[in-house]
């Protein structure tokens, strides 16, 4: 299944992108995801376990995920 | 009860023009502005970038929670994006409620939650044309000066 992450302000930013496409096994979870970003070069900038939403929703890290779904790694926010 | 997410100028009479109803004892105006300095550093500017679809949701969410733990529906809410100078509102909220105590409540309720929660992020412009992402969760780190 595809899968596409999204990434925002310093986070974008070290990564060099906004937004990445995965292909994963049936049955992986947001730590999947998570563990394939920290695989790219400057992903050592997420945080042991960084906010996360799927779908415009905060998940947990053991959320499964389906095929299509946007897998939001929100860095500390900073509204008002 | 209406909330958004703009690029442009917040009004903040028209959103107390929008909480007013007669019933209404009190009315509060929260607004949040861009300040000349952060941690001793000289600001010039902010730029606020947001995951729309999901600020757009999660904004909805916080007045909806408001309006039922306040019983009110007299909320209003904006939270301007793109580039801010100092003095400019960022946010804006207006409580329209019977009571004042509620009205005061409301409004620290919404404007806590956008900071806790709201997918809005600021980068900061200096003086020295220099520019940083803020990060609320960082500690400062205060040492001996050498």
């Amino acid at each position: 299944m595809t899968v596409t992450a999204l990434l925002f302000a310093s986070y974008a930013d070290v990564l060099r992108r906004e937004s990445i496409e995965f292909t994963l096994p049936l049955g992986s979870t947001v730590s999947d995801v998570l563990a394939r970003v920290r695989a790219l070069p400057g992903g050592a900038v997420l945080p042991p376990t960084p906010l996360v939403a799927v779908n415009h929703e905060y998940a947990r890290a053991d959320v499964v995920l389906s095929s299509g779904d946007e897998i939001a790694i929100i860095p500390p926010v900073a509204g008002g | 009860m209406r909330s958004a997410i703009v690029d442009e100028e917040i009004d903040p009479v028209g959103l107390l023009d929008e909480v007013a109803r007669d019933s209404n004892g009190a009315s509060v105006l929260f607004v949040g502005t861009v300040r000349d300095t952060n941690s001793g550093r000289p600001v010039t500017g902010i730029e606020y970038a947001c995951y729309g679809p999901m600020a757009v949701r999660e904004l909805a969410s916080i007045c909806a929670e408001a309006a039922e733990r306040f019983a009110t529906v007299d909320i209003v809410v904006e939270h301007r994006i793109g580039h801010l100078s100092v003095g400019d509102a960022s946010v804006c909220i207006a409580v329209g409620h019977a009571r004042r105590a509620s009205a005061y409540d409301a409004s620290r309720y919404v404007i806590e939650q956008i900071k806790r929660r709201l997918p809005i992020w600021k980068r900061e412009e200096y003086t020295d044309g220099t520019r940083e992402w803020i990060d609320p969760t960082a500690v400062a780190v205060v040492g001996p000066q050498s």
